[in-house]
């Protein structure tokens, strides 16, 4: 097919400088109401549930599940689908288990709900290298993300779409702290929603509003394998580990726990889940009909000779549906998409530079609110510029997958250690310590001897470790290593704290004993 | 034991019972489909009627019965536990 692709649409632009021209306006809003730590890390905590269920959903359809899932379904069929289904399943788990104890013992991180009846300084340090671990992973997939999509949107150079995406996301963190952030997210969750839902009707318009005979079609242009299990999920057990990463990481990544912050209290953060699963169940089922329409409509050669990670599929699927002009439409919600996620990812690893590690550790949770404003942006400003080497140096490499890895660290470093703080009165400062660097070193090691780091990446012949994500070995020696450590070193004062915590998690922080934690 | 305590004791496990039996009952259909998905290719490739096989509705079936579940949860969340968090707040600290 012909594509404008790669040339410079003015379309895609003229929407693209739209978003940015009304993001930077909510941006100066947010600037001028932004003069406190709690408002940079948690916009005063005046955010409703409603617009936190849009704004963890912003957060959390990124360009992986845009862009990735709609190529890996356009190029694989079914096997793209379980990207899906389980990025989905992992939301019960956050409301189940995470939510609302979340909410009512922590105030900025994650971190301060696993140190809440632990030491503080060890456990922050090794809970602030989980959260960078998953931070940085999730940032280059946002980034590679956006060098191809900018690349071949405008023509630009990659690593020139690579600094524009850092520059402007900077800004947002930057002068706007969360209340920015949390905007960005919930005009980009409406444009992106609001687009795949046009999108998908285009696509059903050509056949007869009936998914089944869009699916029909594929499986008569590329044979019935399409609709079943396939090659990209060769081995059952990488199956099963993929799975269990995807499904426990939701409820580990630090920019989605961090939202729970932004609202008032306990009952707000379940309704906020509510709705976020509402959003993301339904735009998970129109990637349905996205992947399986640019796998008809555009073709799978078309699609890999354009970008041979499939990445591209739905901006192709957007021109033939909709022409030039939808095609910029959909490229700019798509680049708006990227943006808001790294804007997300920037601010909670901003909040463990600062909160956790320097106004915590370094600081012993004493430092005036000037200075951890200060720093907070500091670590921004840090964290924006190895944002943009991370995606110049990561270039190639498919952003769902990538995702994948960032998800694998997510529940092995930071799930287990957050659920037995919440859940056991056994755990102590060494269990949790152990539990979060073995989950972030050993999901790190054996993704470095899996067969996509040893035989794609590096070329050679053979892979140590058998499977493609480290998962399923890596999540339950999580939760052993921290087990076993706190049975054979018990901390009394980290049990007697546990009434207190169980007294809090339930009853809410006025009810609790003694002050927030800092 | 004073009576509050005796009650909020009550209240977390209940929200414990609850909260493992859903977490599972989640696990267990999503790593059901796993499974079929890695044991039972032939299974899901049965194609119900042109254009769905079993594999794609199984799958959206998964999304669906997310959603169930959380329905459940904050249907029960929003009344009995609400209701005994406020009455046991109301009783002081």
């Amino acid at each position: 097919m012909n594509t404008s692709l790669g040339q410079p649409n003015l379309l895609a632009i003229g929407f693209f400088f739209v978003f940015v021209v009304s993001t930077m306006a909510i941006t100066y809003w947010a600037a001028r109401r932004t003069r406190s730590a709690d408002h940079f890390y948690s916009a005063g905590r005046s955010v409703t549930g409603l617009q936190n269920g849009l704004a963890l959903a912003g957060d959390y359809m990124s360009a992986a599940s845009f862009l990735g899932i709609a190529g890996l379904v356009a190029t694989s069929g079914f096997d793209g689908l379980l990207y899906s289904i389980g990025f989905l399943v992992g939301w019960p788990i956050v409301m189940f288990l995470i939510a609302e104890p979340l909410r009512n013992l922590g105030r900025y991180t994650f971190t301060d709900v696993v140190a809440f009846r632990l030491r503080q300084t060890p456990v922050r340090i090794a809970a602030s290298i989980g959260s960078l671990a998953v931070v940085c992973f999730y940032l280059i997939a946002q980034m590679v993300g956006a060098g191809n999509l900018i690349r071949l949107l405008f023509g630009l150079s990659y690593e020139t779409a690579v600094v524009i995406v850092g520059g402007v996301m900077l800004a947002y963190v930057l002068f706007g702290g969360m209340l920015a952030t949390t905007w960005v997210q919930i005009v980009k969750a409406v444009l992106l929603m609001g687009g795949a839902f046009v999108l998908a009707f285009l696509v059903l318009l050509r056949f007869s509003l009936n998914p089944f005979a869009l699916f029909a079609a594929a499986a008569e242009k590329y044979g019935a394998s399409v609709l079943a299990p396939g090659k990209l999920v060769s081995d059952p057990l990488d199956a099963i580990s993929l799975g269990l990463a995807l499904m426990l990481g939701t409820a580990g990544l630090p920019h989605i726990l961090m939202r729970f912050y932004t609202v008032r209290d306990a009952r707000t953060a379940r309704a906020s889940v509510t709705y976020a699963t509402g959003f993301i169940g339904c735009f998970y089922l129109l990637t349905f009909i996205l992947g399986f329409g640019a796998m008809v409509l555009v073709g799978q050669d078309a699609i890999r000779n354009v970008d041979p990670g499939g990445n591209m599929a739905a901006p192709l699927l957007a021109e033939v549906v909709g022409g030039t002009a939808f095609l910029g439409f959909i490229s700019a919600v798509a680049f708006a998409t990227i943006l808001a996620v790294v804007a997300g990812l920037t601010l909670a690893g901003a909040a463990a530079l600062s909160h956790d590690l320097w106004v915590n550790v370094v600081r012993g949770g004493k430092a005036s609110d000037v200075e951890q404003l200060g720093v907070a942006r500091v670590s921004t400003v840090f964290l924006g510029i190895l944002s943009i080497f991370l995606g110049i140096a990561f270039k190639g490499q498919n952003v769902a997958y990538m995702v994948g890895l960032a998800f694998a660290i997510a529940a092995s470093a930071n799930f287990p250690a957050l659920v037995l703080s919440i859940f056991w009165r056994g755990f102590t400062t060494r269990g949790a310590q152990t539990s979060i660097l073995v989950g972030t070193a050993s999901a790190l090691l054996l993704i470095y001897l899996s067969p996509t780091m040893q035989i794609d990446v590096l070329k050679n012949a053979f892979a140590p470790f058998p499977l493609r994500n480290p998962g399923l070995v890596t999540i339950p020696l999580s939760f052993i290593v921290g087990i076993a450590v706190s049975k054979l070193f018990p901390e009394p004062e980290a049990a007697q704290g546990f009434a207190a915590l169980q007294r809090r998690v339930h009853l809410g922080p006025l009810a609790g004993t003694g002050e927030l934690p800092t | 034991m004073t009576d509050r305590q005796r009650r909020l004791e009550e209240l977390v496990a209940a929200q414990w019972r609850l909260a493992v039996l859903l977490t599972a009952a989640m696990m267990a259909i999503y790593f059901g489909f796993i499974a079929l998905v890695a044991f039972a290719k032939p299974v899901l490739a049965t194609v119900l009627m042109p254009g769905l096989s079993l594999g794609i509705l199984l799958g959206a079936l998964v999304i669906v019965s997310a959603w169930v579940l959380i329905w459940i949860y904050v249907r029960w969340a929003n009344s009995h536990y609400d209701t005994t968090v406020d009455s046991l707040n109301e009783g002081g600290a």
